[in-house]
């Protein structure tokens, strides 16, 4: 019951919090409660805050996979999407493969590059201290970039492809490829939520992330399952970089711009914990979308730094983590 | 059915089993019993392939154990449940029934081993949805015991069944090693309730400080002074 309570009240938190941000600083500017409720810019920022929730919820539920089975954080993991927008960009635009072609290509490439990670660095250093892990990763993070600039430059790539926006009503408008990136990244959710719970193999997966020494017991080789893992993460982050390559430009650096906030939600959600790692995404989105609206892009930003930092005390498990 | 020969093992620079020769025939029940931290776990783990032996041999049924990897020990025969139960706590019991039968041979005759475990605990089946860290601690037994039949062992390692349960539990997870042993199953057990474990076992080993001090047909040992003095507190 005491954990039950905890949440309930961090939802009611989360809510104050959210009606603050959202209505108080329209209120106090405007000096009229009418205006700020009717304000279609504010609904505006707030879905469009909810989409780019659906691409930062995918892009947790990757780290969060690999990291609940491997038990290893992928510092680089942004550094693959980026890799996977590369990947698209110039099957697409460099050597002319429509995108339905280059898109499910990209995917394949950021899977195998999760393999490979897996294969080649990580196996290696199951066995060593945390911090080592942390800091090979990190490593590899480094190692992306500079590959990528040595291969690609440090030019601001762009696809081309707008797929322009519609109105929902005669203010707001929404951009499609905001809107389909979270619909697949919604599908993809609940598609991995099914595999995870339906499947043999997904049963397996939750399995190893709650005791990964009983799974060999079972007959189960570890290795394989994380390899496994491991390649499904980094698809994960192939079909991230489908949906952000639509919306943003392609450079050797732009996995800095999701990297961070990707891995403080799911630290925010609870290391390893889908379900919170999924809630805390929408927090973040919410929060940078709203922050964004009242004051400036970079303070929205701010904001969710701020309560980051602010949750860390208050909960440092994570919303859904458990006390261990 | 299950041989071990002069096994040392251990953890890092600390030795936990010196010189162990053992012997488990088919359809008997064995038990390991001494006193805590005299590696009666770490021989169960040795033998599930959890670490490594460091020197002697093992077989069973003439395959060498030493030689084989730890996830493919289950399809030799050996099903191990292991101390403190360690179910999937967030997975539901039947989600651990199901891991239990990972191997292709298990994993083919699913439905059938389900039923078998339903039948030999029909509690499991009222509680198949429930996440197994909920249910008690008699259950929780029940359900890593259910899971390691799942494969369909030969031999069942059961390490300490009744470590923390109540008493009237524990009367009835010794039941249960009967009635296992009545699917014709073989059973080693290690327990430090030893004056209830000698009652359902043929033999038993005296392991104490890494290293085999006794052994003896049940009756015997349960006879014998030393034991009564020093592990029953008669």
């Amino acid at each position: 019951m005491g954990k039950i309570d905890t949440r309930v009240w961090l939802v009611i938190i989360a809510a104050t919090l959210f009606v603050c941000l959202a209505y108080v600083p329209a209120i106090v500017r405007e000096g009229d409660f009418g205006f700020a409720v009717s304000d279609v810019f504010l609904y505006e920022s707030m879905i469009n805050g909810l989409l780019l929730g659906g691409v930062l919820a995918l892009l947790s539920l990757g780290l969060n996979l690999i990291f609940g089975v491997v038990d290893v954080v992928w510092i680089c993991y942004a550094e693959i999407v980026m890799l996977g927008m590369y990947g698209i960009y110039y099957l697409h635009s460099v050597y002319g493969v429509p995108l339905p072609i280059a898109m499910p290509a990209g995917i394949m490439i950021t899977a195998a590059i999760g393999y490979a990670v897996h294969h080649l660095v990580i196996r290696h250093l199951l066995d060593s201290a945390p911090i080592n892990q942390l800091l090979a990763t990190g490593g590899l993070l480094f190692f992306f970039q500079s590959v990528a600039t040595l291969a690609f430059g440090i030019d601001f790539r762009n696809l081309g492809v707008s797929l322009g926006s519609f109105p929902l009503t005669d203010d707001i408008y929404i951009s499609w490829s905001r809107l389909a990136a979270f619909i697949v990244a919604a599908a993809c959710v609940a598609f991995l939520y099914l595999f995870l719970t339906r499947t043999f193999m997904g049963t397996a997966i939750r399995a190893i992330s709650q005791d990964r020494e009983i799974m060999t017991l079972m007959g189960a080789a570890q290795g394989r399952l994380y390899l496994i893992s491991s390649a499904i993460g980094g698809g994960l982050a192939g079909l991230a970089a489908c949906l952000l390559v639509l919306q943003y430009d392609v450079h050797p650096f732009v996995g800095l711009s999701f990297g961070p906030i990707t891995f403080m939600i799911c630290v925010l959600g609870g290391l390893g914990n889908m379900v919170g790692g999924f809630i805390a995404a929408f927090i973040f989105s919410e929060l940078i979308a709203l922050g964004g609206y009242h004051f400036d892009l970079e303070w929205g930003y701010v904001f969710a730094f701020v309560f980051f930092i602010a949750m860390m005390f208050v909960r440092p498990e994570g919303i859904m983590g458990r006390r261990s | 059915m299950l041989t071990l020969s002069n096994v040392d093992a251990g953890y890092g620079t600390f030795q936990a089993l010196f010189d162990c020769t053992l012997e488990v025939n088919a359809g008997e029940a064995v038990a390991v019993i001494g006193p805590n931290g005299a590696g009666k776990t770490t021989l169960m783990r040795v033998i599930s392939g959890l670490i490594p032996a460091r020197g002697g041999q093992m077989d069973m049924e003439g395959r060498d154990l030493v030689a084989t990897a730890p996830h493919r020990i289950v399809e030799l025969g050996i099903a191990h449940v292991p101390e403190n139960r360690r179910l999937f706590p967030r997975m539901s019991v039947e989600d651990n029934l199901r891991m239990g039968a990972f191997v292709p041979s298990a994993r083919a005759a699913f439905s059938r081993r389900l039923e078998f475990v339903y039948d030999l605990f029909p509690r499991m089946k009222e509680r198949r949805h429930q996440f197994a860290g909920t249910l008690s601690g008699g259950e929780q037994q029940m359900c890593a015991i259910g899971r390691a039949l799942m494969s369909e062992p030969k031999l069942l390692l059961l390490d300490e069944p009744s470590a923390g349960l109540a008493p009237v539990i524990v009367q009835r997870i010794f039941e249960l090693v009967r009635v296992i042993r009545e699917q014709g199953l073989t059973v080693l057990i290690v327990e430090q309730n030893v004056q209830q474990v000698l009652r359902v076992v043929d033999r038993a080993y005296v392991l104490e400080a890494g290293s085999i001090r006794m052994s003896g047909a049940a009756e015997e040992l349960a006879a014998s002074d030393e034991i009564r003095r020093l592990y029953m507190g008669l």
